[in-house]
């Protein structure tokens, strides 16, 4: 057997997505802006998919929502045109956001900040959340735009976005929201909350990769990141990706109808894995209360056992899952999400991501849940964590002044 | 970047069949009591380096026949990746045969050799090369205990970049010989910086007490320095008038460097220096001004004395400047 559990860095295409992707890469291949009927072939199939789009997400009419390459592009367009257009061009010079973002957010930032943008990072508390009136304290006269994610992908812990909309209108400062882990995990209702931008990526769903939206409430000003055709009103240009637009539609529609009860079973299998795995492996916690945290996420910290040797002994058994941890990312810091929430130093490197789908099955959770419990005696047993002898006088170590 | 580096490396395919191996299962893994050293009549050193806040902690244990100072037997524990683990069975192995004396000498060099499964292919990928340091580290600690000694005195000379053990002197040396003015020149001649990237500039991995970056100023200050040094010695010891054409340019240019160019600037010009034409009567210097200079009323003036006379004071008193 070998399982997949790593569904917030991406998921499996959905069977039915990629079925109604094929038609526009075979016989409807025309490009949806030509005069002739190759070319309108295809508007049914995107008109639907926009619909499913707005249904999904439960926007209005008169919002937009311009499908674009990623999130990351999405990002990026928000962050880099309120800069042009409120800051370049108007009389701001600030944006809010949280140290946890996405590095297509925090990346952006710290582009901006080298370009002359002041940007405050907000902290998160114990739970991983940044609190609202946090938001609201450092919102100031210049501040242009709040970026706050919908939920958190290493943590999937869910952010109060209704009360930061809330306290953004008050102020009638912008809000964007990264809400890539959030929509098709968790009820996305952009008409009850007051956000001006949001991020989407298919990916995250079950569609395609390479295509993510943006909405944008009530068609207001953005000026376009790729100049172009004219495409999508202008707004963004390039050749619509037909199939992939179909089949960001159709995930999305697959992903939110009958969200609950897709939830509810991801959710129970989930709380099984979780409560076996505390219960069975001492010396282990969860970070982020169930409640306000997205279905499928766990994070687990495992004392003593450094996460990338962890990935390693689950991969050999067949296991995918993620670690934002120490050695396994290419510049060795330790899990900035670790940090942010203020657990010792020491867990910095000891978490484990595991995240499910509404494909994960039961017998795959007893798959993990056996294996985990191997992988985690073996590696204890070599662990000097757990080590009984105890060094020569003079042999110990201070604590460690890596990782500032 | 370029073609192969689009993709990126898969970091765990870039390990050697050796470290898989003994991160799957490790030979030395486990502990040596107190009890079991006696036993022996030997003597039990057990050393930590790193800490799990740091990402990687290692604890060695050496048993030591006191009378010969030999390893007899060596153990480790680990809390760390495949790597760190690989490379702490390595090491244990390297040890146990070993006097300690004879052990401080392992480098990490030597613990990444032998992780090798072909003599010239790296067992690691570069951003994992550290984790052999700490093997490195630890029998130096190891080592200081049994003999009483601070760990530190077995360094001979300073170790700026550890993942390819350079030291500073060799650093001064590269950079002054082969005139280096970049971190990546410094890279391509000697391996330094190209690892973990620690000892490039601060903020990285783990904080050091010297930088590339500071290493290649300093180097670079003190070179430029010298020259002037050299240009000044070339004036007053009358070499002047015996240099060859190139030699006199460059010492001209040293001198407007260090004493006038400041002045021109700040008024918003420059000069350069066109020719030098040696009779036996004067040594003629034709420049050029730019900038704000140029049809500036002092510059045929005072502007021009300043600088006559500041070159005639460093290199000859024959000097005369003509502004073309
Ligand atoms: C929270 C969050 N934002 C943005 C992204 C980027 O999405 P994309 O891969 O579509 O650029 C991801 C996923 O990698 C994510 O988890
Ligand atoms: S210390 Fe690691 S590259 Fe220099």
């Amino acid at each position: 057997m070998q399982v997949y559990m790593d569904n917030n860095a991406t998921t499996m295409v959905d069977p039915e997505v990629l079925e109604a992707m094929i038609p526009y890469f075979k016989e409807q291949y025309g490009n949806p802006n030509s005069l002739h009927k190759f070319g309108t072939a295809s508007h049914p199939a995107i008109s639907k998919a926009i619909d499913q789009a707005y249904t999904a997400i439960n926007a209005a009419d008169e919002d937009d929502i311009i499908f674009t390459s990623c999130a990351t592009e999405s990002n990026n367009w928000v962050l880099q045109s309120v800069w042009i257009d409120k800051i370049l061009n108007g009389d701001k010079n600030h944006i809010v956001t949280t140290e946890i973002e996405h590095p297509s957010v925090l990346s952006t930032c710290k582009f901006l900040e080298d370009q002359g943008v002041k940007v405050t990072y907000l902290p998160v508390n114990e739970q991983g959340v940044v609190e609202a009136h946090t938001v609201r304290s450092f919102i100031t006269e210049k501040t242009a735009l709040v970026s706050v994610m919908w939920a958190n992908n290493e943590t999937g812990m869910i952010f109060p976005i209704q009360e930061i909309g809330e306290i953004c209108k008050e102020k009638e400062v912008l809000f964007h929201t990264d809400g890539v882990q959030a929509v098709g995990k968790i009820p996305v209702d952009m008409q009850a909350v007051n956000v001006d931008f949001m991020s989407m990526s298919a990916h995250k769903f079950h569609g395609p990769k390479g295509i993510g939206a943006l909405y944008i409430k009530n068609s207001q000003e953005l000026s376009p990141l790729l100049h172009g055709g004219e495409h999508m009103g202008g707004r963004r240009s390039g050749t619509l990706n037909v199939p992939f637009i179909v089949g960001m539609g159709k995930a999305m529609e697959l992903a939110t109808t009958d969200m609950e009860a897709k939830m509810a079973a991801i959710r129970a299998k989930r709380d099984r894995l979780e409560d076996a795995l505390l219960e069975a492996i001492p010396e282990t916690f969860t970070v982020g209360d169930r409640d306000n945290r997205t279905p499928n996420t766990i994070l687990i910290s495992i004392r003593g056992v450094e996460g990338e040797g962890m990935l390693w002994d689950l991969n050999n058994g067949q296991i995918g899952a993620s670690t934002g941890s120490a050695c396994a990312s290419e510049d060795l810091e330790a899990n900035t999400v670790m940090l942010a929430i203020g657990a010792d130093n020491e867990l910095a490197h000891t978490g484990i991501r595991l995240s499910l789908s509404r494909f994960t099955t039961d017998e795959e959770v007893d798959y993990v849940i056996n294996h985990f419990k191997d992988a985690v005696s073996r590696l204890r047993a070599i662990s000097s964590s757990y080590a009984k002898v105890q060094p020569t006088p003079g042999g110990e170590v201070q604590e460690c002044e890596l990782h500032h | 970047m370029a073609k192969n580096d689009i993709l990126g490396d898969s970091l765990w395919d870039a390990y050697s069949d050796k470290v898989t191996t003994l991160m799957n299962n490790p030979q030395h893994q486990g502990e040596i009591t107190e009890e079991e050293a006696a036993s022996h009549g030997n003597k039990l050193i057990v050393a930590d380096f790193g800490a799990e806040s740091c990402g990687d902690a290692v604890r060695l244990y050496w048993e030591i026949d006191p009378k010969t100072d030999k390893i007899v037997n060596s153990k480790f524990k680990s809390f760390g990746c495949g790597t760190a683990i690989a490379s702490s069975d390595v090491m244990t192995e390297l040890c146990i045969g070993k006097t300690v004396q004879e052990a401080v000498k392992i480098t990490n060099i030597d613990v990444e050799l032998a992780l090798r499964d072909t003599p010239d292919v790296p067992a690691v990928p570069p951003q994992k090369m550290h984790c052999s340091v700490m093997a490195y580290d630890v029998i130096k600690k190891a080592a200081g205990l049994y003999m009483g000694v601070d760990a530190e005195s077995f360094e001979e000379e300073i170790i700026v970049c550890e993942c390819a053990r350079v030291s500073l002197g060799t650093l001064q040396e590269v950079i002054r010989l082969n005139d280096l003015t970049t971190i990546e020149q410094i890279t391509d001649y000697t391996k330094a910086g190209g690892f973990c990237k620690s000892c490039i500039k601060p903020g990285g991995h783990e904080a050091r007490e010297y930088y590339l970056v500071d290493i290649l100023a300093d180097t670079r200050k003190q070179m430029d320095e010298e020259k002037m040094a050299a240009a000044a010695d070339a004036g007053a010891s009358g070499d002047f008038e015996g240099m060859t054409l190139v030699q006199q340019i460059k010492a001209i240019d040293a001198v407007i460097d260090e004493s006038v160019r400041q002045f021109l600037v700040m008024d918003g010009g420059d000069m350069e220096v066109i020719d030098i034409k040696n009779s036996d009567e004067y040594i003629d210097v034709y420049i050029r001004y730019l900038g704000a200079c140029n049809g500036c009323a002092s510059s045929s003036t005072g502007t021009l004395y300043a600088i006559e006379s500041t070159l005639k004071e460093k290199l000859s008193s024959k000097i005369r400047v003509l502004p073309i």
